[in-house]
């Protein structure tokens, strides 16, 4: 007589709850993208060692330097004495803000000075100078 | 002749959902940057707020035109930054280390320098305004 097997093992494997777990991942994708708002300046970013990153993309806002001079913020260009105009309302709309400055490597420090003078005016305080990660 | 019905009981078919799904999945895979935005960070003095500091606690760092630096009068490499000025924090806590840079001088140079600050652990920098 031939024993028969009690439990059926099925071989194959569940597939009715993928598409759950696709949505969970489709909606992780989805929450954490940030469509680029501006893109900015062709710059040559400098490099360097000790490095943080950014907490947050929604509080930062970006200045950018181009090699020749030119202040481009949120896709217009301004002269020097309008960034405190400019940062000053982005700053009144987002009191978190920090500065993400975009300046080409050979960028004169005359500008990044004025900059500077310009931020603190703005009371744009947290400022962060964008840099490439060096290798060692 | 009937016409044969695909579904029965008005059922929606799930069967490509999963499809649909990971069409949708790998598009915002695809448009995600991960790219952080990284770099030094520094938090600038506010307007019109100027301390007055001991002659002691303060570090003279100059950059000139051509990336040079002087501190505290004496020529050194950039590389070498980060080991002097650890030793001199050691020497004195208070230290306040001033950086001041040629209106000419590149941006990297600079860069190169406030890194070698924050190598050294150096908490107090200050910026100073190029006259």
């Amino acid at each position: 007589m031939k024993i028969q097997r009690k439990t059926k093992v099925s071989s194959d494997i569940p597939t009715a709850s993928m598409p759950d777990i696709i949505f969970m991942l489709l909606i992780f994708f989805m929450v954490t993208t940030v469509l680029r708002e501006y893109s900015g300046l062709s710059v040559e970013l400098p490099r360097a060692k000790r490095i943080e990153k950014l907490k947050s993309k929604r509080h930062t806002s970006h200045i950018w330097i181009s090699k020749e001079g030119q202040i481009s913020i949120q896709d217009k260009l301004h002269s020097v004495e309008d960034v405190r105009h400019v940062m000053y309302d982005i700053r009144a709309a987002d009191p978190l803000l920090t500065v993400s400055l975009k300046a080409d490597k050979s960028a004169k420090m005359g500008l990044i000075s004025n900059i500077h003078n310009e931020l603190r005016k703005a009371d744009a305080l947290k400022l962060n100078y964008s840099t490439k990660t060096a290798v060692e | 002749m009937k016409t044969k019905r695909r579904f029965k009981r008005g059922e929606i078919p799930t069967a490509s959902m999963a499809d649909i799904a990971f069409l949708l999945l790998i598009f915002f895979l695809v448009t995600t940057t991960i790219d952080m935005d990284k770099g030094l960070g520094i938090i600038l003095p506010a307007e019109g707020e100027e301390i007055e500091i001991k002659k002691d606690n303060i570090l003279n760092c100059l950059i000139n035109s051509s990336g040079n630096v002087l501190l505290g009068g004496n020529p050194i490499k950039t590389k070498d930054i980060s080991k002097e000025i650890r030793r001199k924090i050691a020497e004195n806590d208070k230290l306040i280390i001033s950086v001041k840079a040629h209106e000419k001088t590149k941006y990297s140079d600079y860069i190169a320098v406030i890194d070698q600050l924050k190598m050294a652990n150096a908490k107090r920098i200050s910026i100073a305004e190029i006259d």
